[in-house]
């Protein structure tokens, strides 16, 4: 393990983040949108499981776990919202939802 | 009495608020009649029974006071609701109530069948109750108080046919006018009170009179005190350059024109000047500046009445002019002569007015007198009274006008000077003319109206009772006032009476010379024959030989031209100050200050948000990844400067 420099690990949850974060500025469906939010969460416990292992800390390994609660309950949410606009819309199209302008 | 003369003075409201109030339903003219009059009769038995207390108390303690509250109390400033009781305010609140009671009477029959009877007699009660504080009140302000109250009820009996058309436009335009130009005076009298208690720290008559005895003030601020009162004087009673309302207060019943613009409200002045007199005797020139505008006045006014049509304007043109007399008397320091004069002057002009009124309802409305004549065998009671109010009027030897109207002559001479005189005497015998004239195109000549349309008929007893009571007043009013070369010494009661009130003013008059009795009845004789002569002349012309009137009209066209439009007064003060004044209003206060500026800036600042808000409005595009997108960028650029400054 020691032996994996900590760059790697951070270069990896950066990437991913960026990948999320492009994911959810340029995809129109919106369940790949909510797909890219997980990913760019996914990436911050990345981050802080590596801070959490090099600084012999087990504070960033239980916040990890807060976050993934967060994650769930946030997916459940978030997908029924989903579902709610689609049975509204039949379409889950981000740009066809536009209603926060009259 | 005394001490209930306040009752005098709250009867008349209690009948303006029953009438006021519920007039509407009580319908009943009788009932609504005999609450309107009974009230204002109620406050003459109580002003007369104040009188005889009064008459009963010893010279010295004949100023009474009548405190009721304080009204206002501020910092130093303490105004009391307070009536003053003496023999000057005692005079004139019986003027007022007497004459009011038979004209309140009168009108019961003039008024009959109008559909606003209640609302005329509701106004003629608020109108007495008005008055009665004027004339009572203990101070400044409750004199002023009285003399807007007047104001507001002369504005509200001239409209009182509202939607009558009168002259160019209603009757509504002439109350109007009368208001407005009043209101001018009032700025007058309300800045003369200002500096009253500037000068004095105190608005108390009593107080203010005192200390304007005692107290070394410079003249300077005695004449502008006086000068400021004059100037709302010569707004309540019509004198130039504020007389050009009270012809067209003709435009209102003529009962109203009878009290109000002939016997009481427009006497409001003369009665202020002669109970401020020590101020105004304090200020020389003022006292020369009223007796010139006042004989000015006289001159003026008569001559306009020579040549009008209407009779209520002769006559409003006479009441011009006999109010020039009452201050040409003030002016040369004869202060209870002007006082008289306006006493027999009440009973004469009153007379005269509610006569006219007996004619206008005998003839249909008719005003013009053009169009009578011959009235004499239809109307016998209302000729004879118009005809002792005309001698009275003219000066005639033994009735009432002649002995004020000789008392005021005489001083003018004995105080004013020779001129002074000339001109009175001139005006008295002008007086008489129009006097005699009205009568006889009235009364007497050939019948000119149309038999077929016009039936003329005496009026009822209701109103011809007031003018013979009237009448009976205008031949003995005058005996209260004989003057001393024919009494003796101090046989003029009513000088007597009023003496003790012009004391401090009398010792601040300057008196010229010594003049003899020879001088005063040589005078007096002239100007009898120059009445009686005008008499004769105007009744010779309008019966016997008209020819004479039309020549001299032709002969004199220009002047005849200028007397019949009232020297284009109304038209230079048109031209002069109505014009510019709308203009102005309309195109720089109304088009350009309000229409353009502050609507433009309001409306300006609405309009720069709306442009700004639309090209801002297109940032909301409602596309949720365009927000997240901008927020991204906001991060990074926040990252970027950390990481770059840091």
């Amino acid at each position: 393990m020691s032996s994996i420099p900590i760059e790697y690990y951070l270069i990896l949850s950066t990437f991913m983040f960026i990948v999320g974060v492009i994911g959810v500025l340029i995809r129109r469906n919106a369940i790949v949108v909510f797909m890219c939010i997980e990913l760019m969460l996914n990436s911050a416990n990345l981050a802080l499981v590596t801070f959490s292992s090099y600084l012999g800390n087990p504070a960033g390994q239980v916040f990890v776990f807060f976050v993934m609660t967060v994650a769930a309950a946030e997916a459940a949410v978030g997908l029924a919202i989903i579902i709610a606009i689609f049975r509204n819309k039949m379409t889950v199209n981000i740009d066809e939802i536009n209603i926060f302008k009259w | 009495m005394i001490n209930y003369i306040y009752l005098a003075v709250i009867f008349p409201l209690i009948g303006f608020l029953i009438n006021g109030l519920f007039g509407r339903k009580i319908k009943n003219e009788i009932i609504i009649g005999t609450i309107g009059s009974s009230t204002v009769g109620l406050a003459f038995i109580i002003s007369f029974g104040a009188f005889l207390q009064t008459l009963s108390l010893p010279v010295d303690q004949r100023a009474n006071t009548v405190e009721l509250f304080t009204w206002l109390s501020a910092n130093g400033l303490n105004i009391k609701f307070a009536y003053l009781v003496d023999q000057l305010s005692l005079t004139m609140s019986l003027i007022v109530t007497g004459v009011g009671f038979l004209i309140h009477v009168y009108s019961i029959g003039y008024m009959h069948g109008d559909k606003g009877f209640w609302r005329f007699f509701a106004y003629l009660n608020l109108f007495i109750f008005a008055m009665m504080n004027l004339v009572l009140g203990d101070n400044f302000v409750v004199l002023f108080l009285g003399w807007e109250g007047v104001g507001l009820c002369s504005y509200l009996l001239i409209g009182f046919w509202y939607d009558k058309k009168f002259e160019k436009g209603t009757t509504a335009d002439a109350a109007k006018k009368a208001f407005i130009v009043n209101r001018i005076g009032d700025f007058g009298f309300l800045l003369g009170i200002f500096l009253i208690y500037l000068t004095f720290d105190s608005l108390n008559f009593n107080e203010v009179f005192s200390k304007a005895q005692s107290l070394s003030i410079n003249e300077t601020t005695f004449s502008l005190i006086a000068l400021f009162l004059f100037i709302g004087a010569t707004g309540k009673s019509a004198q130039i350059p504020l007389y050009v309302w009270l012809p067209d207060a003709m435009a209102g019943p003529t009962p109203v024109s009878a009290l109000i613009h002939a016997a009481t409200m427009v006497t409001a002045g003369v009665y202020m000047v002669s109970r401020a007199s020590i101020l105004f005797a304090s200020a020389p020139s003022i006292m020369m500046l009223i007796a010139v505008i006042g004989l000015l006045t006289a001159l003026f006014a008569a001559s306009i009445g020579l040549v009008q049509n209407d009779i209520k304007k002769v006559l409003a043109y006479s009441t011009i002019s006999q109010l020039g007399y009452m201050f040409l008397a003030a002016g040369v320091g004869a202060f209870s002569a002007s006082i008289f004069h306006v006493m027999t002057h009440a009973f004469f002009k009153a007379l005269l007015f509610l006569g006219a009124g007996s004619v206008i309802h005998g003839m249909h409305e008719e005003q013009n007198i053009q169009n009578y004549g011959g009235l004499k065998k239809y109307m016998p009671k209302t000729y004879a009274t118009f005809l002792i109010a005309a001698l009275a009027i003219s000066g005639f030897p033994g009735l009432s006008g002649f002995f004020s109207k000789d008392e005021i002559l005489w001083y003018a001479y004995a105080n004013g000077g020779f001129i002074f005189w000339l001109i009175g005497a001139l005006t008295a015998m002008l007086t008489a003319f129009y006097v005699f004239r009205l009568f006889s195109l009235t009364f007497l000549g050939e019948e000119r109206f149309d038999h077929h349309k016009v039936h003329p008929h005496e009026s009822p007893s209701v109103m011809t009772i007031p003018l013979i009571i009237l009448a009976v007043l205008s031949v003995i009013g005058g005996y209260v006032g004989i003057p001393e070369i024919f009494s003796g010494e101090n046989g003029n009661l009513f000088e007597k009476w009023l003496a003790p009130v012009y004391e401090p003013a009398e010792q601040k008059i300057m008196h010229y010379g010594f003049h003899t009795h020879f001088q005063e009845i040589l005078l007096m004789t002239i100007s009898v024959i120059l009445a009686l002569s005008a008499i004769y002349f105007a009744l010779y012309v309008y019966t016997k030989n008209k020819n004479i009137a039309e020549n001299i009209s032709l002969r004199f066209r220009k002047f005849y031209n200028l007397l019949l439009n009232k020297y284009y007064v109304d038209e230079i003060y048109d031209a002069a100050i109505v014009k510019p004044i709308v203009t102005g209003s309309e195109k720089v206060l109304w088009k350009f200050t309000d229409s353009f500026i502050i609507d433009g800036i309001v409306n300006g600042v609405a309009k720069i948000i709306a442009i700004i808000s639309e090209s801002i409005r297109k940032i909301q595009t409602g596309i949720a990844q365009l927000y997240a997108f901008i927020i991204v960028a906001g991060i990074a650029a926040v990252l970027l400067w950390i990481i770059f400054t840091l």
